[in-house]
């Protein structure tokens, strides 16, 4: 009955052998950490934000076609909303049917803008774009994939099988998902990357009257926000409207600033930046959230996993070659 | 008791048959009306009862088919031979149906093997499925010698019986990955996992939970099944299982209460919060009490008082699992203002699939030689 040390060897290579060398071959390794070479985002502005919800609207409309983040064939109606028809109610909060969602927080009465004493500002939740993705990280089938060059993260829903890691890693709470759907998907910002081939960007964008969001490269933005907070409180600032290169301008006298550019480190940096009157985490930012890159500490265990096997396999094998002589010296 | 006197129906598995039979038609609900209409998950609550005990719990309360398959195949422990098969096969019903229940889970069930193709080695929850497949796998294996022997296949027996230690091995090398992976799951959220649980020594925290709970897993089915089938349990074997209980739970306390002391401080744990509060709970019924109760002699020396300590880590470490899952979360996404609480349909779905493995072990002991009882 009992083995041999060959066959013992021998089948416990087999049967580790194939699972071994698929381990220590990751594909693509660890998550990128630099900012994609061509990343395109969005800066959000809340003193200049109005709280129209054009944004929301219109993420709707251009999005629910095909190639769209919200489209789902044969069901165009699903949506809230149709091109042809107005609609009367607005989204609370991100849902499967709501990508992008402005919100207010406020305190006391409620009529200073962009203050916290009896004050009120507002917030425009989508997804970040993570430099470093969380969410597509733990994606265990790779639906969920930043482009390497501009940088989204896409979604693909005939890989996706439903498993909601996405929505536990987010730090942000961005995944949403179809639970009322027999055949659902995960929902989320998508920034608008099926518009870019015509010649078109991010629709929140293109339909914001002031110039609260703007589409462009990153490290546009970047330099955008970071020379608005070197701005004189009450000068006049010609503010670009819908990109920001666009030679259209808002001319407005300059808000007070919170000195700080949210998404330029938070969680590794993002590609959507804020800047705002009041501090970020009244705004609802978790406070929780650092500058680490999350998928780094998972890829601290993983990165772990080939040496562990060779180990347990070693150490096992010799500790099974070891103890069965120690019995058999016993029995002689 | 022979194998023959043990009776199909009693009233005890009429009642599971019922709980299955039910619990059956509200998965065939789940899969064509979605998880919207079956389960209270919601966008800010996307795991719950099923991820939690089914799985986390029932992966966990599997471990003693590695541990104990290990103990006897590996460090060649011969004392431990009598009680391996039962703890291997209660470990292949865990983890199928840990299996069927993130089958359950997932929006698309009929995707389920979408992993198994499409690698993504960034992500804990690949690795996890990879695992579950291999050691599902593996646990047949071990088992299959039950089968042969019922259908007279004595070449098909010597050889699996043969290569036992070998796949013995590759079964305690993915369990020691897959349990710890488990754990591993949770380090991407330190956003929303409440300190009290986060800790980059999770996959480390879950393993040994996983090792302390196998110890009383397997001691507490060597009682039970020795009442229910009447013969007598083996003394000696409890009493190493004991032992074995005392030095974990002593590691593993002190593992936690080092975490708790260089983390947020023993101020977290009394802050009077309901977080606070179940991890006191968890810790008192799981770790402190059994610990201590086991320090005594005269308690781990007693069938009586083994069995109690064997209940207490059970249902700890299944806490453990619960509120790592669910209650750790609690104060990040009750601050985003929504609750959950399991449906009716999760909670019958999840007492069938325990109701499902108390049958099939049963009809194993019936019909197969799992407890080596007289023919």
């Amino acid at each position: 009955m009992s083995m041999n040390r060959r066959d013992f060897l021998k089948t416990a290579a087999a049967g580790s052998g194939a699972l071994l060398a698929s381990t220590v071959t990751p594909a693509r390794a660890a998550m990128p950490k630099e900012l994609p070479p061509e990343a395109v985002g969005i800066l959000y502005d809340a003193t200049l934000c109005i709280g129209c919800k054009s944004c929301v609207v219109n993420c709707k409309i251009y999005n629910n076609v095909p190639g769209g983040a919200l489209y789902l064939q044969g069901r165009t109606d699903a949506y809230d909303v149709k091109p042809s028809e107005p609609f009367w109610d607005s989204a609370n909060d991100l849902s499967s049917k709501t990508l992008n969602v402005i919100k207010v927080s406020k305190t006391g009465t409620a009529v200073n803008k962009d203050s916290m004493e009896n004050g009120y500002s507002f917030i425009k939740q989508h997804c970040l774009h993570c430099i470093s993705p969380a969410c597509a990280s733990v994606c265990p089938v790779g639906a969920l994939k930043k482009d390497p060059v501009k940088g989204f993260v896409t979604y693909d829903k005939d890989k996706c099988f439903g498993c909601r890691y996405c929505m536990v890693a987010c730090p942000f709470n961005i995944p949403r998902f179809e639970y009322e759907r027999a055949i659902p998907q995960i929902r989320k910002c998508q920034l608008c990357y099926h518009r870019y081939a015509e010649g078109k960007y991010s629709a929140c964008c293109e339909f914001c009257p002031t110039g609260a969001s703007i589409f462009g490269k990153v490290v546009d933005l970047r330099k955008e926000a970071q020379k608005r907070l070197t701005l004189k409180q009450g000068d006049d600032y010609d503010f670009p409207v819908r990109t920001v290169d666009s030679k259209e301008k808002s001319r407005r006298p300059v808000s007070k600033y919170i000195n700080h550019v949210y998404g330029l480190n938070e969680a590794g940096g993002t590609q959507y930046l804020f800047l705002a009157g009041v501090p970020f985490e009244w705004l609802g930012f978790n406070k929780n959230i650092t500058d680490t890159f999350l998928p780094d500490l998972t890829w601290a265990y993983i990165a772990k996993i080939p040496a562990l096997i060779a180990g347990i396999l070693i150490a096992g094998s010799a500790t099974w070659a070891v103890t069965r002589k120690r019995n058999k010296d016993k029995e002689e | 008791m022979k194998q023959k006197d043990i009776k199909l129906f009693t009233p005890l598995t009429i009642v599971l048959l019922i709980i299955a039979a039910a619990g059956s038609v509200a998965m065939l609900y789940r899969v064509f009306f979605g998880l919207g209409a079956s389960t209270n998950l919601n966008d800010t609550w996307p795991w719950g009862l099923w991820i939690t005990f089914d799985v986390l719990g029932g992966v966990a309360l599997a471990a003693g088919g590695f541990v104990i398959g290990g103990t006897v195949y590996l460090l060649n422990w011969k004392k431990y031979e009598p009680i391996v098969r039962p703890a291997i096969l209660n470990a292949f019903f865990g983890y199928a149906l840990a299996a069927t229940s993130i089958t359950l889970d997932i929006g698309k069930p009929w995707a389920i093997w979408h992993p198994l193709v499409m690698w993504q080695v960034n992500s804990i929850m690949f690795i996890v499925a990879i695992h579950v497949v291999l050691y599902t796998t593996t646990l047949a294996t071990e088992s299959s010698p039950l089968v042969f022997e019922k259908l007279g296949m004595t070449k098909a027996f010597h050889f699996v019986e043969k290569i036992m230690p070998a796949i013995a091995l590759f079964g305690v090398m993915l369990s020691l990955l897959h349990q710890s992976s488990l754990g591993a799951v949770f380090l991407i959220a330190p956003v929303k996992v409440s300190p009290l649980w986060y800790s980059s020594l999770l996959p480390y925290l879950f393993l040994v939970s996983a090792v302390m709970l196998a110890l009383s897993m397997v001691s507490f089915e060597t009682i039970v099944s020795s009442r229910v089938f009447k013969h007598n349990p083996p003394m000696e074997v409890l009493l190493g299982l004991a032992r074995g209980s005392l030095i974990v739970s002593g590691f593993y306390l002190a593992l936690k209460l080092w975490i708790l002391f260089t983390g947020p401080g023993i101020g977290l744990a009394f802050n009077g919060s309901l977080t606070s509060n179940m991890y006191l709970i968890e810790m008192i019924i799981g770790v402190i009490l059994p610990f201590l109760l086991l320090t005594m002699k005269n308690v781990r020396t007693q069938l009586n008082g083994i069995l109690c300590v064997n209940i207490f880590v059970i249902m700890g470490t299944v806490l453990n699992r619960f509120n790592v899952g669910i209650i750790s979360m609690a104060e990040h996404n009750t601050r985003i203002g929504v609750d959950y609480f399991p449906s009716w349909m999760e909670f019958l779905v999840t007492m069938a699939m325990v109701a499902f493995a108390i049958l099939g072990f049963k009809l194993c002991v019936k019909y197969l030689n799992v407890l080596k009882l007289e023919h």
